[in-house]
């Protein structure tokens, strides 16, 4: 399970080399602009997705990487489907239910289509982000980017446990399949005990958590914590790393201006 | 647009509902980038900043550097806990968010750097739920879903007194109502940014979350009723409230009320059909001069009289909360003074 | 032989919040040098007299001197820094993303600058036998792995004491024989809490038992392994 959760794929690639700090601020600054295109522009679109493709293959990942993972935000996209039958325009087929007819409008299809596109343009930003830098790389990244170092601090410690408990809740999981096998499957009295039992697993979880709490407390005062946070400085960033996040940047800027002037 | 839309997008949102992510549970409320315009976006960025950092600064404040370990392990937890899901019918299932469990346990300070936590690392490393949008879940999941589950859990056993049952019951309620009521907040801020017209989006995701905070509340429960038998400690009621305390309660139950009224008058409201992303895009605005957008609305920028009616009726109970608790502290500070 | 005392524990009693007796006045002296092993039954008060060690249980009635310092007050980051403690559980005691930040976090917290920490963290992991695992992930390593790693987020403290929570549980044999290995190689003062009797005899000259947190009986271990009356009333029992 642990191997399935971390979503970080060790490369030799000159992405996964670049300075986290430049990789966090260029993967946000693309799903800011990709956020910010207006619906309908398609080659800005199809710019974007040409680069976070190459960006992939450069960092060795191949072309179906974020493509295939891309897709993980899909079902959400539900969402957005009223779209094709609400906005106002010219008729392009009608669904009939019933006594309703609906109309999907060319305007509507757009409407939904580029939701669906900048969404699956920006999932593939953050998945190739995952996927080149390591966690660790990411905090420092938060630290630079003077995210609250207290929240820095549990984001470590609970990516530490994250794969411990994840690991006690397959077990439990299990332990419980492989004795609830024999309960009626339908009734909404079974129902209401599995939600039960899943309600205690997760209070055992809980419990468990809140005396490991405990006792990582204890080990971490033995190594002379004392409430404060220490790590260590940041490297600055090299004038050829500055250098690179400028010239993104300023890549992506242009990319939105364009978009946003002329589609 | 009319009945049957309704019915076939709660239809479409149940599959949403049922959509695996990458974590193993159904995620039907993290929603991804792209979802929400760019101004959305950034506004609840702001909501979330200003509020998780109160939030931040609250619990390094009150509780000893003990609570690093904690709070951090118990995000794990939390974590670990949404994987867990039981089958209900045809392959839906149900799991937990676990914010109100979280509040109950916890606290709400305490409860809502958890849940910034255990959401900002499914967004930033299992995209579950976007970056830009971020603010935006945080503000539905661990800001919306935390005070709602926190106020009327408080509420509801207060009311039932030292019952045995209280604590199941309160449990289940206050997690059964901060799930839909983070739905409606979600559905708001999809309609907002014309995502999903609001006369869809309200009804639909209100009634599925009706229906997954069923689960959500009997976990919940099961959770509470588990911690009391075997750690009682952990669920101990405070002895007695602070003022500031109540005025929290009360700010998370009126939350919860004026997302409750209000999001079904926004669907009901005619103007609802109008697309309200084409009057208050980024680009939109920018191009029409200030003055032509700013006479005719409650909020500038936003067409829809319902819904700024629901963005006045919410930015309204937010800002009152806030008053009774400053004035809460107030008369606390002067009481200890004397 | 020089006989310095490193430990000293004078009628140290300990009682939890909820009501429960673990110590009973327990006195007990380690000098420098020595290798002690603390035996008895489960809840015998073996863990709590270990957190006493590094002032993680602050003593309530009775003393406890580390180097001739009290365990209290100001001088309780000083002793955290002379008692190595290496908790049961591995995964307590490595709370960190990856095994470098783990072998730094003490060094960090002693002030240390930042090349002399790195230097520390590299002799902790070549002294387990763990070099060039600085980037892996805890949560990949094996068991016996994780207590070598534990192991050397101490060492890279250079305590004078090391004080070992059940060290060998857990371990499939292979590993039990290479951490014992790797514990007879450290030439430090070491304190064992044990239920492995075998490794008390190989390894721990010195025994004392532990039952119902009294000290019952504090010898050289070859005499008392051989008091199986004394053993079996003690729950003990040598394989």
């Amino acid at each position: 399970m642990a191997d399935v959760l971390d979503p970080y794929r060790p490369r030799a690639s000159l992405i996964h080399r670049a300075d986290p700090r430049v990789k966090v601020v260029v993967a946000v600054m693309s799903i800011l602009i990709t956020a910010a295109l207006p619906l309908g522009a398609w080659p800005s679109y199809v710019l974007l997705l040409a680069a976070v493709l190459a960006l992939s293959v450069a960092a060795q990942l191949g072309v179906g990487f974020t493509l295939k993972r891309g897709l993980i935000a899909v079902p959400f996209a539900l969402a957005a489907l009223p779209l094709v039958f609400s906005t106002p325009g010219d008729a392009l087929a009608s669904l009939r239910i019933g006594p309703l007819v609906l109309d999907a409008s060319l305007a509507g299809v757009e409407r939904f289509a580029s939701v669906l596109a900048k969404s699956y343009i920006s999932v593939q930003f953050a998945i190739l982000l995952t996927a080149t830098t390591r966690f660790t790389d990411m905090l420092a990244a938060m630290r630079a980017l003077r995210v609250p170092r207290l929240l820095v601090v549990i984001f470590s410690l609970m990516w530490r446990y994250l794969f411990l408990f994840a690991h006690e809740a397959k077990t439990l999981r299990i332990a419980r399949d492989s004795r609830s096998a024999d309960v009626g499957p339908k009734s909404g009295g079974a129902v209401a005990w599995r939600a039960r039992v899943t309600g205690g697993m997760v209070g055992n979880l809980f419990v468990r958590g809140y005396e490991r709490s405990e006792r990582v407390y204890q080990a971490m005062l033995a190594r002379g914590y004392d409430g404060d946070i220490r790590t260590f400085p940041l490297k600055p960033l090299a004038s050829s790393e500055y250098a690179a996040l400028a010239g993104a940047v300023a890549i992506l800027a242009l990319l939105g201006l364009l978009g946003i002037l002329f589609g | 647009m009319s009945g049957t839309a309704v019915g076939s997008s709660l239809a479409a949102m149940g599959r949403i509902a049922g959509g695996v992510g990458p974590t193993g549970g159904p995620q039907p409320m993290h929603i991804p980038d792209g979802f929400l315009s760019v101004p959305v976006s950034l506004v609840f960025w702001i909501v979330a900043i200003v509020v998780i950092g109160y939030a931040l600064r609250r619990v390094s404040r009150e509780l000893d550097e003990r609570r690093v370990p904690l709070l951090a392990v118990l995000a794990a937890v939390i974590f670990a806990g949404q994987m867990l899901n039981f089958s209900v019918t045809g392959g839906t299932s149900g799991h937990l968010l676990g914010a109100t469990l979280a509040a109950v346990l916890l606290g709400p300070w305490a409860a809502m750097v958890v849940m910034t936590a255990v959401v900002s690392i499914q967004a930033l490393v299992f995209q579950d739920g976007g970056i830009l949008v971020l603010g935006a879940n945080l503000f539905n999941m661990a800001i919306v879903g935390v005070l709602v589950g926190y106020g009327v859990y408080q509420l509801v056993s207060r009311a039932l007194g030292n019952r045995r049952w209280a604590v199941p019951v309160s449990g289940f309620v206050a997690a059964w109502l901060s799930i839909v009521v983070a739905a409606l907040a979600c559905a708001l801020e999809l309609a907002l940014s014309g995502t999903s017209p609001a006369n869809i989006a309200v009804p639909a995701m209100g009634g599925i979350h009706a229906l997954i905070g069923i689960g959500e509340g009997l976990i919940t429960a099961g959770a509470l009723v588990f911690v009391l038998a075997a750690r009682p400690d952990l669920v101990a009621p405070t002895a007695k409230a602070t003022a500031g305390q109540k005025a929290l309660w009360i700010g998370g139950a009126a939350l919860a009320v004026v997302l409750a009224v209000l999001s079904p008058l926004a669907s009901a409201h005619p103007d609802g059909l109008e697309w309200v992303a084409e009057q208050q895009g980024f680009l939109e605005a920018a191009r029409d001069p200030l003055y032509s957008i700013i006479p005719d609305y409650v909020f500038p920028g936003i067409s829809n009289e319902a819904l700024a009616t629901i963005v006045a009726g919410v930015v309204g109970t937010l800002v009152v909360a806030a008053v009774a608790y400053l004035v809460a502290q107030g008369v606390r500070r002067r009481a200890t003074q004397q | 032989m020089e006989r310095t005392p490193l430990i000293e524990i004078s009628n140290l009693s300990f009682r939890y919040p909820d009501g429960q007796q673990a110590l009973v006045d327990v006195s007990l002296t380690v000098y420098e040098g020595e290798r002690v092993a603390l035996v008895g039954p489960n809840g015998a008060g073996k863990s709590t007299l270990i957190l006493h060690l590094n002032g993680i249980f602050a003593s309530q009635d009775g003393h406890v001197r580390v180097a001739g310092l009290p365990v209290a007050g100001e001088h309780v980051k000083q002793v955290r820094a002379l008692v190595g403690l290496v908790f049961q559980d591995p995964d307590d005691q490595l709370f960190s993303p990856t095994v470098f930040d783990d072998v730094a976090y003490g060094p960090l917290y002693m002030g240390l600058p930042e090349d002399e920490v790195r230097r520390r963290v590299e002799r902790a992991l070549a002294a387990v036998g763990m070099q060039g695992y600085g980037d892996r992930v805890p949560h990949r390593l094996s068991a016996g792995e994780k207590k070598r790693i534990a192991l050397a987020t101490v060492l890279a403290m250079e305590p004078s004491v090391l004080v070992l929570d059940e060290p060998t549980a857990g371990l499939d044999p292979r590993g039990r024989r290479m951490l014992i290995r790797l514990l007879d190689s450290m030439p430090q003062t070491m304190i064992v809490s044990t239920h492995d009797l075998l490794m008390v005899r190989d390894l721990f000259p010195r025994m004392v038992i532990l039952d119902r947190g009294r000290v019952v009986a504090d010898g050289p271990s070859a005499d008392l392994l051989r008091d199986r009356a004394l053993l079996e009333a003690h729950g003990l029992e040598l394989p």
